[in-house]
């Protein structure tokens, strides 16, 4: 298990008083400290962690929010964002000291301007609920991370999320216009708008992604797209993994940027049959599941191609889809992976890392290898157009250390995907999850960088502390480190 | 002469930078010096040398070059495997009065896009990672060599368009996406500022897939349609038959031809002693806000990024209509991206910003830079 900071014994002791402080900024009913119904809040989607919150505020208006961060300021106490706690690395782990504030309030859909193809939403919006409220006129919200239906946006400006369609339309980061945000002393201030670049530094993009450790967010501006008129799906199976990555490299190299390009590994693609019964060929080591949208003579004219590209490929099944009822069933089992795997093995955790497509091979004939070392298996799904991998560790809490041991095995995996020159986390963000591992891939003069960028923010480090950074440094010391050139390691300050 | 330091590598860059007596103005191959506040550093810090192809791989979507990388290498390098920076870099050589498109890392510091922004993203979204030498003399890298990275913070965001004030960047990460195979261009005329951008806004709005959509007032109105043949004909045969107007087409050479010109500002170049602004405005307001400033001062202008970028020429103006200009803004901001030394001297380049977004912006420079070696004051006026 990763540690969390020791909590402050002081701010504890004070529950009550930092309550009824509350209190008397949002309604009674809006502040939670019994323990039966802080409960509810102890863990977000990385389940295997829980600790419940010292108190949970649920504001709903910028003002409080304000209001909020400033007591918080003031008075020292740490506070943790949350929008619906779907994060899968532990981005929303309350904190036993901190204040967990829940942004679920701020749920309306303020404006919808077609004429400049944004809204203006709320940041405890649902990603779907967006969708929803712009496809009367054919548009949609652009990045689709799996968790869609329950994720909040404000969650996905934290975390950056992504989706199976990113490599063609963006992540967040790539989809969002402006920000209504509350800094930790309760300033509140606005990056971008409806304009299409924002001014001064990109703080915009530096926000999007930050997990919650540079300031609240209280509203957002997205770009809305309209709905490609129509999409198609290729279903290929290869004989090997290299095979499959082949052809992802031969479709991207041939000038075809495909909506999806999804790949599954033998174990992925076994579960998901069993489960879903979605027609997935069972004798095959990769699975691709390429889906090309657009105007429909743009996708017939490019199925062909990218047919002929898996042809040359050595396919050794391939299906067009030709109509949308086989199109959803292709996607059926992929779209079923989670819960598939999900019934035979106890439990899972799902990895995250990116790595250049063309290491692909090597990466999975690592993870057989570290699988047997281990003594878990592992089932992987890709998001093969962007280089981004899944792997799902299979393990059983209950039995022994298999969680810990699938600890380990994951951040071997990450320690692969590091090596072959690619990232720790593609769409999750760091959180707790990956937080020690961040210096495989950086240096310390790259972390501390970018621990002096968060002391600019909070430089009390009260915002989701114990989160992204695996050494807390005091940014006293990280101020110091220009005017002590050449001394920049801190050897004295705890890890934890 | 000017003092002028051209470090070889990454360590003599981070000597340089730990053992400055005095700021820095940051250079690459110096194409644009009339971008940001004026910089009065006599001290040149050129980082000329970090050139150079590092690495391109075009199925990875990747490619990595040094900081000083003349823009038209890298072109001419991703146009030999069809690919782009899709984000239309622009060439500002002539607006400028300079020689040249300028580097890789010119473009990346300062933040410059073209028409395709509105499909394709800006320049910040397509820059993947960095290395440099901060302010503090520290040697860094941000970002990585793929596409989809979400670890850590995004500091390649934050350095893209930050003009040289955080880092001295050596080596940048770009992400690169293939070429259209071809492409054409919807011209309507006759129509006035408020029509156009009506009508470009109604063009956005269908599932055409407009790759870029501008309006020169008295000129024409333009749409770019981008793609593969048959895709391109079925999409300008329905926004033909939707904008109900009548409509020219423009075939690939001459629609390259003229949406070069348009990223490049060639329609302002005859007005060699105005002042050029560029005003990033909500898409719809365009008009109106173009409108506003005309009545007061003497100002002609065009819209690119469907109405949402003013490219607007200033004469006669002793503030170069700066004070016009900002007030007239119902939203976005405007940059003075030429002007005369006096006007350049006395205005601010960027608009300002209020108050507690202003010292977050200092803060995270000192963060960079807590001696403000790096180009001080381009940013915010001194």
């Amino acid at each position: 298990m990763i540690a969390m900071p020791l909590p402050d014994a002081d701010v504890m002791s004070r529950r009550d008083d930092i309550a009824a402080a509350l209190r008397r900024i949002i309604p009674v009913a809006s502040v939670i400290d019994a323990a039966s119904a802080l409960r509810a809040y102890e863990s977000d989607g990385l389940a295997a962690y829980r600790q419940p919150p010292l108190v949970v505020a649920l504001p709903e208006t910028t003002a409080q929010v304000s209001a909020i961060l400033r007591y918080a300021f003031d008075n020292n106490i740490k506070i943790v964002p949350r929008g619906a706690g779907t994060s899968l690395s532990g981005g929303a782990l309350p904190l036993a000291d901190g204040i967990l504030l829940g942004m679920a309030k701020f749920n309306r859909v303020l404006d919808v301007d077609f004429a400049n193809r944004c809204a203006v939403v709320q940041p405890g919006v649902t990603n779907l609920a967006i969708t929803k409220a712009v496809e009367h006129k054919g548009f949609y919200y652009a990045p689709d991370p799996s968790s869609q239906i329950a994720c909040t946006i404000g969650g996905n400006v934290a975390e950056n999320s992504g989706g199976v369609h990113c490599l063609k339309y963006g992540l967040t980061t790539n989809n969002i216009l402006g920000l209504e945000m509350v800094l930790v002393t309760g300033e509140v201030i606005r990056l971008g708008g409806k304009h299409l670049d924002s001014e001064g530094y990109d703080l915009l993009g530096l926000m999007t992604g930050s997990e919650g450790l540079l300031g609240v967010v209280t509203e957002v501006t997205v770009r809305i797209l309209q709905k490609p008129e129509t999409a198609r799906a290729l279903l290929v199976g290869f004989d090997t993994s290299e095979d499959g990555g082949q052809c992802v490299a031969d479709v991207i190299a041939a000038g075809i940027i495909p909506g999806g390009m999804e790949m599954m590994d033998r174990p992925a693609i076994h579960a998901a049959e069993d489960f879903a019964r979605c027609g997935y060929p069972r004798d095959v080591e990769a699975l691709l599941i390429i889906e090309l949208d657009g105007p429909q003579v743009e996708v017939d004219h490019l199925i062909e191609r990218v047919k002929a590209i898996a042809g040359q490929n050595k396919a050794r099944t391939l299906k067009v889809s030709t109509s949308e009822a086989e199109r959803l069933a292709f996607w059926a089992g992929r779209k079923a992976a989670f819960p598939a795997v999900g019934r035979i093995s106890p439990d899972y955790i799902c990895m995250d890392g990116t790595i250049p497509r063309k290491a692909l091979p090597q990466v999975l004939r690592g993870m057989e290898d570290l699988s047997k070392k281990h003594g878990l298996r592992v089932a992987n799904v890709f998001h093969a157009g962007d280089g981004n991998l899944h792997p799902l560790i299979l393990f059983d809490a209950n039995t022994g250390d298999e969680f810990d041991r699938a600890e380990a095995f994951g951040a071997d995996i990450l320690r692969l995907c590091v090596k072959v020159g690619g990232v720790l986390t593609g769409e999750h963000g760091v959180g707790i999850e990956k937080r020690d591992l961040m210096p495989e891939m950086f240096s310390e003069a790259d972390l501390e960088q970018q621990q002096r960028v968060k002391c600019a923010f909070d430089d009390k480090g009260l915002l989701n502390p114990g989160k992204v950074f695996p050494v807390l440094h005091r940014c006293a010391e990280l101020g110091r480190v220009h005017v002590s050139k050449g001394n920049l390691t801190h050897p004295d300050l705890p890890r934890f | 002469m000017t003092p002028l330091l051209a470090p070889a590598s990454e360590a003599e860059l981070a000597a340089c930078v730990k053992d400055a007596a005095s700021p820095f103005r940051l250079q690459g191959l110096g194409t644009k010096p009339t971008l940001g506040n004026p910089v009065s550093s006599p001290q040149v810090l050129s980082l000329r040398h970090f050139t150079g192809l590092v690495i391109y791989e075009p199925e990875e979507l990747i490619l990595e070059a040094g900081a000083a990388t003349p823009l038209s290498d890298i072109e001419k390098t991703l146009a030999q495997r069809n690919q782009m920076l899709a984000f239309e870099p622009p060439d500002y050589a002539s607006l400028l009065g300079s020689t040249s498109a300028g580097s890789l890392g010119g473009v990346v510091a300062c933040g410059l896009s073209g028409p395709r922004r509105v499909r394709a993203g800006a320049a910040r979204d397509h820059v993947l990672g960095f290395s440099g030498v901060t302010g503090a003399g520290v040697t860094m890298r941000a970002g990585a060599r793929v596409v989809k990275n979400v670890t850590g913070y995004d500091l390649a965001k934050l350095a893209t368009g930050s003009h040289g004030s955080l880092v001295a960047l050596t080596s940048i990460i770009m992400k690169v996406l293939p070429r259209p195979e071809t492409e054409e261009t919807l011209v309507l005329r006759g129509l006035d500022d408020a029509a156009a951008i009506a009508l470009l806004s109604e063009a956005m709005q269908s599932p055409a897939d407009v790759s870029a959509a501008a309006h020169v007032p008295g000129v024409g109105t333009y749409l770019r349609l981008e793609g593969i043949a048959p895709s391109v004909a079925a999409r300008r045969d329905r926004l033909v038959k939707l904008l109900a107007r009548d409509t020219g087409i423009l075939g690939s050479a001459e629609s390259t031809a003229l949406w070069t010109g348009l990223r490049d500002v060639k329609p302002l170049w005859p007005l060699r002693e105005s002042a050029i602004w560029r005003i990033s405005v909500t898409p719809s307001e365009g008009p109106a806000i173009a409108a506003r400033i005309a009545r007061e001062i003497d100002a002609s202008s065009y819209f690119d990024w469907a109405g949402g970028l003013i490219w607007m020429a200033v004469s006669n103006a002793s503030d170069g209509g700066a004070a016009v200009i900002r007030a007239a803004l119902t939203s976005g901001h405007a940059t003075l991206m030429r002007a005369p030394d006096p006007v350049r001297k006395a205005v601010s380049a960027f608009t300002p910003q209020p108050p507690a977004l202003a010292a977050l912006a200092a803060r995270v420079k000192q963060s960079f830079d807590p001696g403000n070696f790096f180009n001080p004051g381009i940013m915010v006026k001194g």
